[in-house]
């Protein structure tokens, strides 16, 4: 077995060499194991290359494993709490898994990539988890993290970006679908999707055609035809909170990692019924869940819109002005698009409904003094932020 | 001549402990120790000049932070730095790195199995919440399970609380783990031989049981509850060696207006009329105290240092039939360098932690079997470490001190000890480093061995059974030391005991001598100077 160097403590990614030249900020930090850039130049910058036109992004540290074997589809279909077993080859979708006990352990996505089996993506590691769910089944789930490179791109432009590399047929791919395709001669595979709730892509190579991937997206913006920028994981949660999307270890405790009590959530406190199917056979939780939906729900991570301009991170939220403390927030984010205070808060139920009043108590400083301020919350069922280019196909051409 | 508050018996970390929270609460004490220095198994000597041992224990993980700031040893000289790396190097030349870079540990084992690594994460998870369950209970005074006493019930019911605030799934998950052998458990996790064998040796450290053998689990969870500044599970080295932390209470113990007298070896508790009223030194003298706290361990207590007409039946039979096995042996050792480990690149960072040979399950269920055949292992299990390639009061610049931990050593060899056996069993271990280390012989300047024998004879731990006590369930919270007696007080009146033979048991923790301060305190009607649990919720 190969020793590794003790001194490379973090990872490169496939693409590191391109990152680090472009990276001005050195500002780095570890996603699963790899070094990965947090900002590459200003962060307003990057966020605004996201919404208005095409951002880069280098997601090969996303954890990936590929599902083969006869019983593949009835290991995933018992794995994940959504039915599966309708997923066309060549279309993707958002999934979670939850242990016997109905809590989640983690969310990702699901590709039906044909012949080649699925591909299971998730943002924790779940090598463990799978081998113990795949007990007594025919298939087979090999560990592909480091076997694939990919990079997402992102924002109205990413259409118009990927067509001038020399991309064809992308004008018919709808959101959620594959397209197998190649590049001056090696194999890409393209998927409409994304974590920014806008018009993106996500495009997977071999790592060794990695450099020649980026290298043929940044081209265009070398011709001179559309800015093309990389971004960061900084820019990225920007855009993931105001499309609404959860993270795992950051919005919610998943129950591998939950030590105390009670600190784990099921899908239903994470406002996720959309994805539990009671219509398929069995899946792993499914009692616990069945159990849970006959009662009044506890608590629930809203979407919630925090009024004014005070940055509510870490807030305790209230059940009015000076009330009684019903939840925390999670994470959130300054919307430059939308110029609000969006947030994911963790909520406790009054026997089964929302409070009639959510409150967040703001700690904030202005030159080192702090004060403390009240701001009235709203929670939102939609996503903060949606645009209709996400799903129309074709997207615009610029 | 002049009678003291309180006489405590053994200046350990235990008995210092106990002894600076009755001075802090004003008693006038007195500890007494027969050796000529303190420290009793938490001692730095120089045995060879310019070179300091950590005699007996020799990290430290599990002494309460609450005791560490109530007493203010960092003031009084205590500093722990936590550990980095280790190793477990394997017979095909290859090792499992113990790196300290979560990244860096990740990859490693997957090295030897990508599973594992990922396995990790779940088994991590599950130990902290056991640990965390019993974390709560260390600076609490068990209850006792047949009172009706309204603290006893309060008490109980706290125990039971914080059992039932697990699921149901972890309720089950946690009887079993009580239980269950260290390989069982950890075979529920990983599949690499030498991670099974890495994550093990906490658990047999100290114990007379095998891998194999029912209970070793709760062994690991010994020596994974203590922390270092709040990261659970981790170890650090006392600058200048675990004497500093016998030093530094006694400082603190001092400046609380105690005293120590050293060379002062206790013969026998006085008992009048079922009352503790003083001791009685080697030399005959006499010194009276309205207190007696023994630091002891259990059988010597009540076999060696009280009269056993002084003491109901049942307490004598207790003490007789204590499982206080030795099963560990120890050689420090006064290096000319730094030794290199074939396996390791040179600077490689594994060489600041814990070191160990054992690279599967099965050679330390072998070396626990020549022990149960009254033999030294072969093949032991040890834990080496060199502290002095970041402590710089340990050896001289550039010269180096080691400390290897051996697994296991009976205290009845075959044919009784003598000190060309216990050459021997240094070899034995000696070869097993060289075997890995091919200057290392060269490097040696001095040795000192230690089988259970001297184990006993200069520390007086009895069989040199380092916890003072096996730590199985049958001697644990309300049992330990014995069924009725796990409240600290004695059989006699005004009798109490501090030792690590009480609850919550072996390991430099300190709580044993600070739960039986405030038991004490109780009885007189005095202020609790003891600290509560920081808390985890």
């Amino acid at each position: 077995m190969e020793k590794h160097d003790f001194n490379q403590v973090l990872q490169l990614s496939p693409f590191h060499e391109r990152i680090d030249t472009l990276g001005l900020m050195k500002n780095w930090t570890s996603w699963n194991g790899y070094q990965t850039a947090r900002i590459f130049d200003t962060l307003a910058a990057e966020y605004f290359t996201i919404r208005s036109s095409c951002s880069v992004m280098d997601m090969t540290p996303m954890e990936k494993y590929r599902i083969t074997g006869p019983d593949a589809v009835t290991f995933l279909n018992r794995l994940v709490t959504r039915d599966i077993s309708k997923l066309k080859p060549g279309r993707v979708t958002y999934v979670v898994w939850c242990n016997d006990d109905g809590r989640v352990l983690d969310d990702g996505t699901i590709f039906h990539l044909g012949e080649d089996g699925y591909r299971l993506c998730s943002q924790h590691h779940q090598l463990d988890w799978l081998m113990i769910s795949s007990l007594g089944m025919d298939v087979s789930i090999e560990h592909e993290t480091h076997d694939i490179a990919a990079l997402s791109v992102q924002g109205p432009t990413a259409y118009s970006v990927l067509a001038a590399a020399g991309f064809t047929k992308l004008d018919t791919l709808k959101p959620f679908g594959i397209l197998n395709t190649q590049l001056n001669g090696f194999d890409v595979m393209i998927s409409r999707t994304g974590f920014t709730g806008d018009l993106g892509y996500e495009v997977w190579v071999d790592p060794r055609h990695a450099l020649d991937l980026w290298d043929a997206i940044f081209e265009v913006k070398q011709r001179g035809l559309y800015d093309v920028r990389p971004i960061g994981l900084d820019a990225l949660e920007m855009v993931r909170i105001e499309a609404g999307f959860i993270m795992p270890g950051d919005d919610f405790n998943t129950a591998e990692t939950t030590i105390r009590a009670g600190r784990d959530r099921s899908p239903f406190e994470l406002g996720l019924d959309w994805v539990v199917s009671f219509d398929k056979p069995y899946f792993t939780g499914r009692r616990a869940l069945l159990k849970e939906k006959t009662e009044p729900i506890k608590r629930r991570l809203v979407k919630l819109l925090v009024e004014g301009n005070k940055s509510p991170t870490d807030s305790f939220l209230y059940d009015g002005k000076n009330g009684q403390r019903i939840g925390a927030i999670k994470s959130n984010v300054w919307s430059p698009i939308l110029k609000s205070n969006l947030t994911m808060a963790d909520i406790e139920f009054i026997k089964g409904e929302l409070p009639k009043e959510i409150w967040a108590e703001i700690y904030y400083q202005k030159e080192l003094e702090w004060k403390s301020t009240w701001a009235k919350c709203s929670v939102s069922d939609l996503p903060f932020w949606s645009h209709p280019r996400r799903s129309q196909t074709p997207p615009d051409q610029f | 001549m002049k009678n003291y508050d309180a006489i405590v018996i053994g200046a350990g970390h235990n008995g210092l402990t106990n002894a600076a929270f009755l001075a802090k609460a004003g008693l006038d004490v007195l500890v007494l120790e027969k050796n000529d220095y303190i420290g009793g198994a938490t001692v730095s000597r120089e045995l060879h000049q310019g070179w300091k041992y950590s005699n007996c224990s020799y990290v430290c993980s599990l002494f309460r932070p609450e005791i560490y700031q109530a007493l203010d040893l960092g003031r009084h000289g205590l500093e722990v730095v936590p550990i980095q790396g280790g190793a477990t190097f394997m017979e095909n030349g290859d090792y499992y790195g113990n790196y300290h870079q979560p990244a860096v540990r990740r990859r490693e084992i997957a090295r030897h199995s990508k599973r594992d690594a990922d396995a990790a994460i779940r088994f991590d998870a599950d130990l902290m919440k056991w640990c965390r369950l019993i974390r709560g209970f260390l600076l609490r005074t068990p209850p006792d399970p047949t009172s009706f006493k309204w603290r006893d019930a309060m008490e109980f019911a706290s125990l039971l609380k914080a059992f039932y605030e697990l699921s149901e799934s972890q309720i089950y998950e946690f009887i079993r783990f009580f239980t269950m052998s260290i390989a069982e458990y950890l075979q529920e996790y990983f599949e690499s031989d030498v991670i099974l064998a890495h994550f093990s040796g906490g658990s047999i450290i100290g114990t007379g049981l095998g891998v194999y053998s029912p209970g070793t689990a709760y062994v690991l969870l010994h020596h994974a509850m203590g922390d270092v500044d709040g990261n659970v599970g981790s170890w650090g080295f006392a600058r200048g060696g675990m004497g500093s932390v016998s030093k530094a209470i006694a400082s603190s113990f001092k400046a609380l207006g105690g005293e120590i007298r050293a060379g002062a070896e206790v013969k026998e508790i006085k008992v009048s009329g079922r009352k503790a009223t003083g001791v009685i030194l080697a030399s005959g003298e006499e010194i009276n105290a309205k207190i007696i706290v023994s630091n002891l361990d259990a059988k010597r207590t009540f076999l060696n240092i009280m009269n056993k007409k002084d003491l109901p039946a049942e307490v004598v039979r207790r003490a007789e039939n204590f499982k206080i096995r030795g099963s560990s042996g120890k050689l420090n050792i006064a290096l000319d360098g730094m030794p290199d480990f074939t396996a390791l690149e040179k600077g490689s960072p594994l060489t600041l932690g814990h070191m160990h040979f054992s690279d599967s399950l099965e050679r330390l269920e072998r070396a626990y079997d020549d022990w149960k055949d009254n033999k030294w292992s072969q093949d032991p299990y040890v834990d080496l470490i060199i502290p002095t390639q970041f402590d710089p009061t340990m050896s001289p610049a550039g010269k180096h001190m080691m400390s290897v931990f051996v697994q296991y050593c009976p205290y009845d060899v075959e044919g009784g000890w003598t000190d060309q056996k216990r050459n021997a069993f240094g070899d034995t271990v000696i070869n097993q480093i060289a075997n890995h280390s091919p200057n290392f012989k060269d490097l040696i300047r001095h040795i000192e061995v230690r089988t259970p024998r001297e184990i006993e004879a200069e520390v007086g731990l009895t069989e040199g059974n380092i916890f003072q006590g096996e730590l199985t369930l049958d001697q644990l919270m309300f049992n330990r030391p014995f069924p009725g007696y796990a409240q600290y007080r004695g059989p006699v009146k005004n009798m109490y005991m501090c030792s690590s033979s009480t609850h919550p048991g072996g390991g430099v923790m300190g709580a044993p001598g600070a739960n039986s301060a405030r038991e004490i305190l109780r009885d007189l009607g005095k202020e609790n100077t003891t600290p509560e649990d920081f808390g985890d919720d």
